[in-house]
């Protein structure tokens, strides 16, 4: 059932995992993000980063180079991520959270068609943002890619976290979060608050989306759809209120899919998110709000 | 006195509703028939959905699974044993009912997000697994009922003979679907209306308070999702039906799931009239964005559009619209 495993091969592995967990962890801190403001999960998420990445794309091909057009087009994503909070979110702000998430479900559709409109059903290939030679360290090689990956995405979540923890406005928001009545009365614009939430999360997105893309070599507008059952499934696995829980639940599963798919080989590529999500359903029915969520106490 | 008058005013409702479906085929085209079958099997599953998650307050995404569930009972049970294609369909709701007790299993201990997690791994994993068990299931190549049961697969060969009278193949489809929906509506109406419902209320509003008050939070939990199961399972039954007897594992892909929340959600929760409203959404809006352009991905973004207008003008639901029209009707009286 399990191959022969060597070491160099292993950690050869767990790098390629944790690298797409990386991509995962990114995303799944956008949803924690946007679930801990308004109590939703972001349906629309995965396609929002589609929609940045296709943007990003645009700039390539208009002569920018990665980089660049990596800056513009997250610096864009924050802005558009607030300019949507205002026009679809906003009205339903007070209705029901499951009235907010089938909002965010018409805004997969919308986004995820217009994509399609936009810029044709055919595939698409993006630059690399790192070098493709591989790298030796203590005699195993690694993809440089790989590692640039988790350094990027590890520094995003790490940027997020000071502003967070460090800033008035990050103060703010958390408050706005946590308890929207007493930080209104304290001057707190709440709802103002909430869109810079989705401006921050959309801005992750983007990362996410960025860094999942040219390793895949040629993407489509559906590629973000599995990255965000897995960043969705990490988070939970996580705890869905807890950011770090997120990281550290998608790492895990990055490196878990990734030695599951090499090393176990009657999960083919169609069970391969089914048996990933039954280990969550697993590690959930032991520890039900995820490992490192709060257990409500509730009041009656 | 109020009581009296609210359940005149649902026998009512309910008789206009029953004329409705009677006599609409009349004004149908055959192919329009074919249509608003569709949105039968639709409507049924909503209806399950609605008494899951509108009146016992647990999130599923993962009813088009139980529907994929049902539609394999009628398949294997027609191509390879024999039956006819009709007596399946009770048994069909009955094997989804086993599969939706089992997905209330994690019910017990997970709730919101957790369990919608839960339920979406389901519908995740099932077309893996319909291709997987291929000696059962066909694999990804599906179950044709045409092909291997034409003689027990009601009104393939042309018209069906009901009552001395004889009727189209999609007006039969119509009416079979829409009378299954409406006996299914009538049974969820009782049901909501006595005991068990006013326990799914109780488990809905606060679970804690429930179990204070000595009900069996998870016996309820779980014989929700076990009812809501049969009526997926019907629905997805006679879906077999209605897509020329054919089913494969990418009829019941994920985004079905969440297809039938939007339905739900659109069609507003806790609302029978809107659980109606709600699948003739998901089946008629799409194919209308279709119509306004076919570039790709432009009906997509109809679609979505349309959902997100529906739920910023009307965020209970076009059922709510419906329960404020009526208002005056039953309190003035």
């Amino acid at each position: 059932m399990v191959g022969a495993a060597d070491w160099a091969g292993v950690a050869q592995q767990v790098v390629a995992g944790l690298s797409s967990g990386g991509t995962y962890a990114t995303l799944a801190v956008a949803l924690v993000l946007i679930y801990r403001a308004t109590g939703v999960v972001n349906f629309a998420q995965g396609e929002l980063a589609m929609f940045s990445t296709f943007v990003a794309w645009t700039l390539t091909q208009h002569g920018f180079s990665y980089w660049p057009a990596f800056a513009l087009t997250v610096a864009a994503s924050f802005g558009g991520g607030i300019a949507l909070e205002r026009v679809v979110i906003r009205p339903v702000e007070r209705a029901s959270v499951l009235t907010v998430a089938i909002v965010t479900i018409g805004v997969f559709f919308v986004v995820n068609g217009a994509a399609f409109w936009i810029w044709s059903p055919q595939v698409k290939s993006m630059p690399n943002a790192f070098s493709t030679r591989p790298i030796r360290i203590a005699g195993v090689a690694f993809s440089i890619s790989d590692l640039g990956i988790i350094g990027v995405s590890l520094l995003a979540v790490l940027l997020l976290w000071f502003f967070f923890r460090f800033t008035k406005l990050g103060l703010a928001m958390r408050a706005a979060a946590l308890n929207p009545e007493s930080s209104r009365l304290t001057g707190i614009r709440v709802s103002w608050m909430i869109a810079l939430g989705w401006g921050l999360a959309t801005a992750l997105g983007a990362v996410a989306g960025l860094m999942a893309a040219p390793p895949l070599g040629s993407f489509d507008q559906n590629f973000m759809q599995p990255i965000l059952l897995y960043a969705f499934a990490g988070a939970v696995l996580g705890g869905i209120d807890s950011a770090l829980g997120a990281v550290v639940g998608s790492l895990a599963l990055g490196v878990f899919l990734n030695l599951l798919g090499t090393y176990v080989s009657w999960v083919g590529t169609d069970l391969r998110q089914a048996a990933a999500l039954a280990v969550i359903l697993g590690v959930l029915l032991v520890r039900p709000a995820g490992l490192f969520g709060q257990a409500l106490v509730r009041r009656v | 006195m109020s009581r009296v008058v609210r359940i005149a005013a649902g026998l009512v409702a309910a008789a206009a509703a029953v004329a409705l479906v009677l006599v609409l085929p009349h004004w149908l085209s055959d192919a329009r028939a074919a249509e608003f079958a569709r949105a039968g099997c639709f409507f049924i599953a909503i209806l399950g959905l609605n008494l899951l998650t509108g009146y016992t307050g647990q999130i599923s995404l993962g009813h088009g699974a139980l529907m994929a569930v049902g539609a394999y009972t009628t398949a294997i049970l027609t191509a390879n044993h024999g039956f006819r294609d009709l007596w399946t369909i009770p048994l069909a709701g009955l094997v989804a009912m086993g599969a939706g007790f089992l997905l209330g299993l994690p019910a017990r201990r997970l709730s919101g997000l957790y369990l919608a997690l839960a339920t979406f791994a389901f519908a995740v994993a099932m077309p893996a697994l319909l291709k997987r068990f291929s000696g059962l299931t066909g694999g990804s190549q599906g179950i044709n009922l045409f092909d291997k049961a034409l003689t027990r697969s009601t009104g393939a060969l042309g018209p069906v003979h009901v009552l001395g009278r004889t009727v189209a193949t999609n007006d039969f489809l119509y009416y079979l679907t829409w009378g299954t929906g409406l006996v299914l509506a009538a049974a969820a109406w009782v049901l909501v209306r006595g005991r068990v419902g006013r326990a799914f209320r109780a488990v809905r509003d606060s679970e804690v308070a429930a179990a204070s008050s000595g009900i069996n939070t998870g016996f309820y939990k779980m014989l929700a999702f076990g009812i809501s199961g049969f009526y997926a399972g019907v629905g997805g039954s006679l879906f077999v039906l209605v897509s020329n007897w054919f089913v494969s594992p990418t009829t019941f892909a994920f985004d079905k799931s969440l297809l039938l929340v939007v339905g739900a959600v659109v069609g507003g929760l806790g609302s029978l009239a809107g659980m109606a409203l709600g699948a003739l959404f998901i089946q008629f809006v799409p194919s209308w964005a279709g119509n306004v352009s076919n570039a790709p991905g432009a009906p997509s973004v109809f679609f979505g559009a349309a959902i997100v207008l529906v739920m910023i003008l009307l965020p209970s639901g076009l059922g709510g619209v419906l329960r404020k029209l009526t208002e005056p009707l039953t309190t003035r009286l």
